[in-house]
């Protein structure tokens, strides 16, 4: 069996207006597993965002106890989160996040200026099929070639994880296809552990293992003993 | 460069026009503050030099007549380091080609030695030869604005000897940086000159051989003038002495003191509103540029950029405009100062500026112009590197809205939606409106503070000309003569009106507290030359009794009705106790009077006069100088004409340069506050006008939300800028208030209103600039972009 990289146990996520306190996230037990493309399934407000960003170590959970590999990153002091974050975690979002001031290069080297051992922004931008759109703005960009250069940015630092946020949400199919085949060539050509959000139930097809979120629960996990290639997902 | 470095590059480029705005109220801070340092420094680092180099002397005294030996004990007095005697009188000149009649101050120049105090540097020629009796040399602003050169020739009227002096040199000295003549108000060099003669044709001129009539002592260091100026005192007390006096009551000096302490208040006032200004405008912008790039700083931190970096990434930003804002500064307040340092050397006559704004000032005006927008910028920085990334990523929570007071007093005003969204917004962020309206309420306080300038000036011009000194002309008597002299002068060409006054030295003591002070005394009933009270009524002085300005008064803690005592430095020389019987009002000088008849009955005299003052008739004045350059006793005619033009040309040009400079400032306040505004209105509102595009409304309709707010917060900060320019006015006349004049309050509606216009059609034409946007605003996209 492959070795855990994410364990979850108990977590809970409490959003307190100070009016209701909101569970975003009940008590959560999870295992992630390197190498594997996981796709996290389910309604909105169901609580995939907030996992995966606790995952990422972008917020704290309420309670409860959340491993990276052998690291606990629970009660981890911001400045390690950013380390952490900085060494070990991509991040690709539904709105891509671009910045609009710096070209498709320049935005992967917002990444390569900090990270210990990147690759060349131009050979993550190769990866995902932007070689020749290198030096464009953002806002020279179609939706799909923004979010691709999105993935070259997450990539560039060669993460060990690759946190993605609704990747296809704001694009159509063909270019979701496009964002989908990138991250799975990603996946299998570096091993990278790979965690999809998203709406679009036919996405889990292409997945090593689906996770189904309910009301801030797991309510169920699967394996995909065949996984489809994302050309091949009916949109 | 890191690719976040080239994006602070961007975003500092797509912002160039707001960090221009906020750049240029900060350059105005640095350039001020350069600009006074620098002149400051200039002012009073040539001044020190060059006293130092031409010995000025310490203590200054006149007398009547002392004979040389007294010279032996001046300088045995405790910490007198060396004495020069001189002997000093004014002559009326006949210059050539010239109708009018001018006035020579005549001093000794050593036979055998050079100077040893207030030494005259050689400019052109020679110094005169010691047996010549008609050798002479100038000083070199008089010979320039009558374009004397050596070896040209001028009559001098000498005691009623009327002599041809031939210009041997032209020299400058330390005595005289500010060269003003008798009863003149400004310098004017073509009617007032320094001459200086060899030692023995001056004694004899002036009837002073084997005397003196004037003594320059300088003092070793740390030593204290007042016991020695009493010891002189003392020792010239016989001679007739006139109060020795140190250089803080020297004329030329006093005249140079109050410049330098006057920039030094400038230095110290105005900088600190600049960087007020422009902390508040980069904080503004910052604050919106933040909640503008959410999420692109949840994606910094998502990446792993820690809240230093971030933190710092935005503080850069605001560095650059820092940056901008410092460079301008230096570059103009340099030039300034340059260009200002050698104006001020040509007013005050040096031989040399020495200029050099230190490496210290730059500092600190620099850190100054940095720290601040550092400090603007902080709670906006500081804001990002606490935005947790995760709640970065989101979309912000909409604002809190609840019905408040103002929202049902709104609610009963039956006020257009449109108006209703201005008057939200206004008091949804009451701290924003309120700096908002403060930042121009010091615009308008700016103009307020610079244009009150003029109607002070007319006031002062009206009070000193139109209502007290009304003559044509002032006749100056060598010494007092007696008053019989008037029928004379009466009969004189071009003479209408004649009357008499006279003047005596005196020190008033009231207490702990005195003051050296001229005391004029005159007829009751005297027409040409009177005081008037704070209600502009004349007054005339019942014998016994004194008036006081009502700034000497204040000095001397004086009210009407208290006795002072009056040790008299001339006449019987005598200690009198006489009762202040009213105030004056008075912007020039520290004014006393007395009435003439009892002023001489009280020395046992039969009455005396020291000058006359005359109406004279226009056609006929040429006549009157050509009889006055060949009477004996006289030592000047002073036309008050000519002293009223040199006044108003010379304060009048350094007044429109101040208001022309204040007014630019408060445009760039204006500029940068009003644009900076309007361009943040813009974003938050860009949704919402686009929304009501779509809905319907015209683009008058929608500009007039955007126009409206910026212009209501405008008009709110009106009354404020009129209390804040008053309050600035008042603590300059304060300020500029020394013994020499002060400058009255004078608030007129006209300046009140013309600050308003400038800074209300400047703030419009400001919000119109970023109204165009609203023009090319693509309401599709608009729709579309994320919150």
């Amino acid at each position: 069996m492959a070795e855990v990289i994410f364990r979850t146990k108990d977590v809970t996520k409490v959003y307190d207006t100070g009016v209701v306190k909101v569970y975003a996230l009940a008590g959560v037990d999870l295992e992630l597993f390197k190498g594997e493309l996981t796709v996290l399934l389910g309604p909105s407000g169901s609580g995939k965002s907030t996992l995966l960003n606790i995952l990422g170590g972008l917020d704290h959970a309420t309670d409860g106890q959340v491993w990276f590999g052998e690291t606990e990153l629970t009660n981890m002091p911001d400045r390690g989160l950013t380390r952490y974050r900085r060494d070990h975690v991509g991040f690709v979002f539904q709105f891509y996040n671009l910045v609009p001031s710096l070209t498709a290069r320049e935005n992967v080297q917002l990444v390569t200026d900090v990270a210990s051992d990147p690759m060349p922004a131009a050979e993550a931008l190769e990866l995902v099929g932007l070689g020749k759109r290198m030096d464009h703005f953002p806002s020279e960009m179609s939706g799909g070639e923004q979010q691709r250069v999105a993935i070259a940015r997450a990539i560039a630092k060669r993460p060990q994880i690759l946190l993605c946020d609704e990747p296809t949400g704001a694009l159509d199919s063909t270019t979701g296809v496009q964002v989908l085949e990138a991250l799975q060539d990603i996946n299998e050509r570096f091993g990278t552990t790979t965690v999809v959000i998203t709406h679009n139930a036919e996405i889990q097809r292409m997945a090593h293992r689906v996770v189904f979120f309910q009301d801030g629960k797991i309510s169920e996990t699967r394996f995909n003993d065949t996984r489809l290639a994302p050309s091949e997902i009916e949109w | 460069m890191q690719a976040i470095d080239r994006k602070l590059l961007r975003d500092f480029k797509r912002l160039w026009i707001q960090a221009l705005a906020i750049a240029m109220v900060l350059a105005c801070g640095v350039a001020i503050l350069l600009t006074s340092v620098g002149l400051y420094t200039a002012l009073s680092d040539t001044r020190t030099a060059y006293y130092e180099r031409n010995r000025f002397a310490d203590v200054f005294a006149h007398a009547t007549r002392a004979p040389l030996h007294l010279l032996a004990e001046i300088s045995r007095i405790d910490g007198v380091l060396s004495v020069e005697a001189r002997v000093i009188g004014d002559a009326i000149l006949d210059l050539p080609g010239r109708s009018k009649s001018a006035v020579g101050r005549v001093l000794s120049y050593p036979e055998n030695t050079d100077p040893i105090l207030n030494v005259p540097l050689l400019m052109q020629g020679r110094f005169p030869n010691p047996l010549a009796s008609d050798e002479v040399v100038v000083n070199e602003p008089f010979a320039q604005a009558n374009g004397f050169l050596p070896g040209d020739s001028f009559s001098a009227n000498l005691r009623g000897q009327k002599r041809v002096l031939t210009i041997v040199g032209t020299a400058l000295s330390p005595e005289y940086v500010y060269t003003i003549g008798p009863g003149a108000l400004l310098p004017d060099n073509t009617s007032f000159g320094i001459i200086w003669m060899s030692e023995r044709a001056t004694a004899a001129a002036f009837d002073m051989t084997g005397a003196f009539n004037d003594v320059s002592l300088a003092l070793a260091v740390g030593t204290r003038s007042e016991p020695v100026i009493d010891a002189l005192d003392n020792l010239l007390e016989p001679y007739g002495g006139l109060g020795a006096y140190d250089r803080s009551d020297h004329a030329s000096d006093a005249f140079l003191d109050a410049e330098i302490s006057q920039l030094k208040s400038m230095g110290a006032i105005l900088p600190p509103i600049f960087f007020g200004i422009s902390a508040y405008l980069v904080s503004m912008v910052m604050g919106r540029i933040i909640m503008l790039e959410r999420s692109e700083i949840g994606l910094l931190k998502a990446i792993g950029y820690s809240n230093v970096e971030v933190c710092l990434h935005y503080l850069m930003l605001a560095g650059l405009i820092a940056l901008v804002g410092i460079l301008a500064g230096w570059a103009v307040g340099t030039v300034l100062a340059r260009v200002t340092a050698a104006q001020f050397a040509q007013f005050y006559e040096f031989p040399f500026v020495i200029f050099r704004v230190s490496y210290w000032v730059y500092a600190v005006s620099g850190l100054a112009g940095l720290l601040t927008t550092t400090l603007g910028a902080a709670q906006s920085a500081l804001k990002a590197a606490r935005l947790a990334p995760a709640i970065a990523m989101q979309p912000p929570a909409p604002p809190r809205f609840k019905r408040s007071v103002v929202d049902r007093a709104m609610a009963g005003m039956h006020l257009s939606q449109s108006t209703t969204m201005i008057l939200r917004s206004l008091f949804r962020w009451p701290m924003r409106s309120l700096l908002t309206s403060l930042g121009l309420a010091l615009a308008v306080s700016s103009v307020i503070a610079s244009l009150f300038f003029n109607d002070a000036l007319d006031e002062i011009v009206d009070l000193a000309f139109n209502q007290t000194n009304r003559q044509d002309a002032m006749l100056l008597f060598a010494d007092d003569v007696p008053e019989t002299a008037l029928e004379d002068i009466r009969h004189l060409p071009g003479v209408l009106q004649a009357e008499g006054q006279q003047y005596h030295a005196a020190i008033l003591h009231h207490g702990h507290l005195s003051k050296r002070v001229a005391v004029d005394a005159s007829r009751p009933g005297s027409d040409l030359s009177r005081v008037l009270d704070a209600n502009g009524h004349p007054l005339t002085v019942p014998p016994g009794g004194i008036l006081l300005s009502e700034r000497l008064a204040r000095q001397l803690n004086l009210t009407r009705g208290d006795i002072i005592e009056a040790e008299f430095l001339s006449g019987r020389r005598e200690t009198h106790f006489l009762t202040v019987t009213g105030l004056v009002e008075q912007h020039l000088g520290l004014g006393a009077y007395m009435d003439l008849e009892f002023i001489n009955a009280m020395f046992r005299q039969t009455t005396q006069l020291s000058m006359v003052n005359l109406t004279l008739d226009a056609n006929e004045t040429d006549a009157l100088h050509t009889v006055i350059k060949g009477l004996p006793r006289l030592s000047g005619l002073i036309e008050m004409n000519e002293n009223r033009r040199s006044f108003q040309d010379t304060i009048e040009l350094n007044v429109v340069i101040m208001n022309t400079i204040y007014i630019v400032i408060a445009i760039l306040i204006t500029v940068g506050v009003a644009y900076n505004a309007a361009r943040i209105q813009l974003s938050e509102r860009a949704r919402e006008l686009a929304s009501l595009r779509i809905l319907g409304f015209t683009k008058g309709e929608v500009s007039y939300i955007l126009v409206g707010e910026v212009m209501l917060i405008a008009l709110i900060a009106q009354p404020f800028g009129w209390l804040i320019g008053a309050w600035i006015a008042n603590a300059m006349t304060n300020a500029f208030t020394s013994d020499l004049y002060v400058i009255p309050l004078v608030l007129k509606p006209a300046t009140f209103a013309l600050g308003s216009l400038i800074v209300l059609s400047v703030a419009f034409a400001s919000v119109m600039i970023v109204r165009r946007r609203l023009d090319r605003l693509d309401l599709v996209a608009v729709m579309k972009t994320r919150e």
